[in-house]
């Protein structure tokens, strides 16, 4: 057993004129020694390979050290290239569909809030003021990678061609919805379009993506290049609080995972403004914390998400998890469950809405590349909003399932107790059906 | 196999100052199986048989993997011994120590295909992934409508007293997950009823939890099939069959009451039948309620404190099916409805002694 040694000075590494201080004359003992061993210890084993030395100046850093971690953008709020290298050189094609995906979720919100404030829906969630967020990122990644959403990312699935149809069946929860009415409005899921099913739980969707990433990591090398497979995960800056998000992103780092931590910063959770949420510098600041590549992107730039996250996929592919946070703003209320005006100004949405709306930033570039023009927007806006109008409709009038399929997808088969509430439920409608009137909307 | 064998007993004697139990564990004698009576058989302990079982599922599917705190090494009950040498770095890993991050990462594995098992390290630390268990494992094929499942996931945690365990390394939490449908819950009784039921757990297309009563990882040896075999889940077993009072329980009660069974018989020639739950949900209504039939008696025994334990669902479930048979009201012997004490443990726990002075009532109501 050595003899500890007291150590009045400790050296900066490199220098090592340490005094060499020895309670016990037959203990040799060298700073010198003990100091790179102890370094590359900590070093090595502790922080990742990282250099590090000793100070011997107590002092604390804090937050105001380090300045923000800078917002990457490609075009200003008209639309126009800050630097012509940043452009992604859309063919027209994806560049219109880009902005039609943006446009018809507008209109499809602005229809659906309506109809959920008229009662023919019972719950709904607007995109406003984030539309592009989910086109710029859905557009860099593959159609094969899979997908895990909050609830805010309605975008994402239109890019992949959830139709409107999709939307409006699991709005209604009717025969038609996939997810067989079990679940509240906006609650979308697409297993063929690789979109993992939403729940309301915040953040529980992040650890899971990482999962899904970790077995994606053991069957990739199986795989040829174009056949290989990420995880991009959405949530917003309110869920980034959730003990899941601090879980997900550790497990990502110490796992090597490629997965895309997507965050929508948009000001508020709910009523809560960042500065309630959080003290830091925002979610970006988190990331290197826990070892994981970070960019901070403005949220509203279709390019700069879309680039961030095309480069963030080709880390991930590499087994290395990526934080984006895309900074934004919440222009509609958190659902048509909140009224907004309570807790923020009229004027501070209105500030956003005129001086930096998604849409109209993406829109003005199109003009300019004369892929666009007021004609083509009036018809493509009445054409769209037509279409949601009839499948709305549409939607409206198809049944849903019977009432005991609410016993069905439990468990993969029904088990014996569960068929017995499954009898008892029918001989109960059987004799009170009349006294359950929506029983006419279900089908028999 | 032999060669595992005696690594592991090499391992344990070596790291038995990990898991100082035997000389505490005084609550109960372990009642061995005899009824598997396969040609190829290996004397192991419990853990030993988890070991057999997780070996047989890596090997089996490729896409299996094992994780949770401290497995890489062996895990601190050596229950995954040997696994990351065999199978790799990749498919036996070690995970940062944080629960709710555990089960939601084995839920995603599980929903892209791969058979996820997790180990939670102690029962009583299965909490901080309560919201992942049962608000998402528990429901992901119900909400999506059968598009997403996460039905390869199998969550392993020890379970149960453990002799001095006290507040947080004795929990038996199974009521809690039972009130989840879309769970499965699975808690063994010994080395051969741990393997084939954990093997079916990890084969089951529904999310498993699956508790081992960590008492028994050593006390509990027995001869155990050496192959794979599979026992099947919502079946309960009649371990002892009797006339005059029917007794349930699971996991290292189910020998407190075997040996209930033996003293009623003894001292007051009653025959108990003796029935071990093993799933706890979905559990078996039938069996229960046709013993309880035949016998007009029921005493369900469980670790566990008393209210809203597994066994007042049991107790209700039967009263019910049963009413015209029963002969007195079903009587519930569980651990006191206080926290699990340290030093107070022996007087804690529904030992057999409090078992046989209900059967006594029982009789004579």
């Amino acid at each position: 057993m050595p003899h500890i040694l007291f150590c009045r000075s400790v050296s900066r590494v490199g220098t090592f004129i340490g005094k060499q201080t020895s309670i016990n004359s037959t203990c040799k003992f060298s700073n010198v020694e003990a100091d790179t061993f102890k370094l590359q210890e900590f070093a090595g084993k502790y922080l990742g390979n990282k250099k590090v030395l000793f100070t011997e100046r107590l002092e604390f850093r804090t937050p105001k050290d380090c300045d923000a971690m800078p917002i990457y953008r490609c075009v200003d709020s008209n639309g126009n290239f800050l630097d012509e290298n940043e452009e992604p050189k859309f063919t027209k094609e994806v560049a219109q569909k880009i902005y039609m995906e943006m446009t018809k979720l507008n209109t499809m919100d602005k229809i659906l809030y309506e109809s959920q404030r008229q009662g023919r829906i019972s719950f709904y969630m607007t995109s406003y003021g984030e539309e592009a967020s989910h086109l710029g990122s859905a557009a860099a990644l593959e159609p094969r990678d899979l997908i895990y959403g909050q609830y805010r990312e309605t975008g994402v699935l239109l890019w992949r061609g959830f139709s409107l149809d999709q939307c409006m069946n699991q709005c209604y929860g009717n025969k038609l919805d996939p997810g067989k009415g079990k679940q509240m409005p906006v609650h979308y899921g697409d297993a063929g379009l690789n979109f993992v099913t939403i729940s309301s739980p915040l953040t529980t969707q992040l650890p899971q993506a990482v999962g899904s990433a970790y077995s994606f990591k053991l069957s990739n090398p199986t795989k040829s290049f174009d056949q290989r497979r990420i995880v991009c995960v959405y949530f917003g800056e309110g869920a980034a609080s959730e003990g899941d998000a601090h879980a997900a992103f550790n497990f990502a780092a110490t796992l090597k995972c490629p997965v895309i931590f997507f965050c929508r910063n948009n000001g508020y959770a709910i009523s809560t403004p960042t500065s309630e949420q959080y003290s830091g510098d925002g979610i970006a600041g988190k990331g290197i914390g826990y070892g994981i590549h970070t960019i901070r992107v403005d949220g509203n730039d279709v390019f700069a998400v879309y680039n961030a996250t095309k480069a963030a996929r080709v880390l991930a592919l590499t087994n290395c998890p990526v934080l984006i946070e895309a900074m934004t703003y919440r222009l509609g209320h958190h659902s048509t469950s909140d009224d907004s005006t309570a807790y923020r100004s009229a004027d501070e949405v209105k500030e956003w809405t005129e001086l930096d709306l998604p849409i109209l930033r993406y829109r003005k570039f199109l003009e300019s590349k004369g892929w666009w023009n007021m004609e083509m927007d009036k018809q493509w806006l009445s054409k769209i909003k037509s279409e949601v109008l009839e499948s709305f409709n549409k939607a409206e009038k198809v049944k849903k399932l019977p009432p005991d399929e609410l016993f069905n997808d439990v468990y993969a088969e029904i088990p014996e107790a569960l068929k017995k509430q499954k009898t008892e439920l029918l001989n109960h409608l059987e004799k009170y059906g009349e006294r359950y009137p929506e029983l006419e909307n279900f089908e028999k | 196999m032999n060669t595992l064998n005696k690594l592991l007993k090499g391992l344990i004697i070596k790291n038995n100052f990990l898991f100082e139990q035997i000389k505490f564990a005084s609550h109960f004698n372990f009642y061995p199986t005899e009824y598997l009576n396969e040609e190829n058989k290996e004397k192991i302990n419990l853990c030993q048989a988890i070991n057999s079982a997780l070996n047989i599922a890596l090997e089996e599917d490729p896409n299996s993997v094992c994780f949770g705190e401290d497995v890489a090494f062996g895990g601190v009950f050596r229950c995954s011994v040997g696994l990351q040498n065999k199978f790799g770095k990749e498919r036996v890993f070690n995970t940062p120590l944080c629960e709710q991050g555990i089960v939601g990462f084995g839920i995603g594995l599980a929903v892209t295909g791969s058979n996820a098992i997790a180990e939670i390290q102690f029962a009583d630390y299965i909490f901080p992934a309560f919201d992942q268990i049962v608000n998402e494992a528990a429901k992901y094929r119900y909400r999506s409508g059968n598009q997403f499942n996460c039905g390869k996931l199998t969550i392993r945690a020890t379970w149960g007293a453990v002799g001095h365990g006290a507040l947080y390394h004795s929990q038996s939490p199974e009521a809690y997950f039972s009130h989840t449908p879309g769970l499965k819950i699975v808690i063994p009784r010994g080395p051969s009823q741990a393997k084939g039921l954990l093997l079916s757990c990890i084969e089951d297309p529904d999310p498993c939890i699956f508790f081992e009563p960590k008492i028994l990882y050593r006390n509990a040896v027995e001869d155990v099939p050496a192959g794979k075999y599979i026992l099947p889940l919502g079946k309960a077993e009649i371990v002892r069959e009797g006339k005059d009072v029917t007794l349930v329980g699971w996991g290292t009660q189910l020998h407190v009451l075997m040996e209930t069974a033996d003293l009623a018989e003894k001292e007051l020639g009653i025959l108990c039948e003796v029935i071990d739950l093993q799933t706890i949900i979905p559990w078996d209504v039938e069996t229960v309620a046709k013993s309880v039939t035949k016998t007009g008696h029921l005493l369900i025994s469980h670790e566990a404190p008393k209210t809203c334990g597994f066994g007042a669902e049991m107790a209700a479930t039967i009263q019910k099916e049963c009413f015209l048979n029963l002969e007195a009201p079903i009587e519930r012997i569980c651990g006191w409805d206080t926290p699990f004490p340290h030093v107070y443990e022996p007087f804690y726990l529904p030992t057999k002694w409090r078992c046989l002075e209900a059967i006594k009532k029982l009789i004579k109501y």
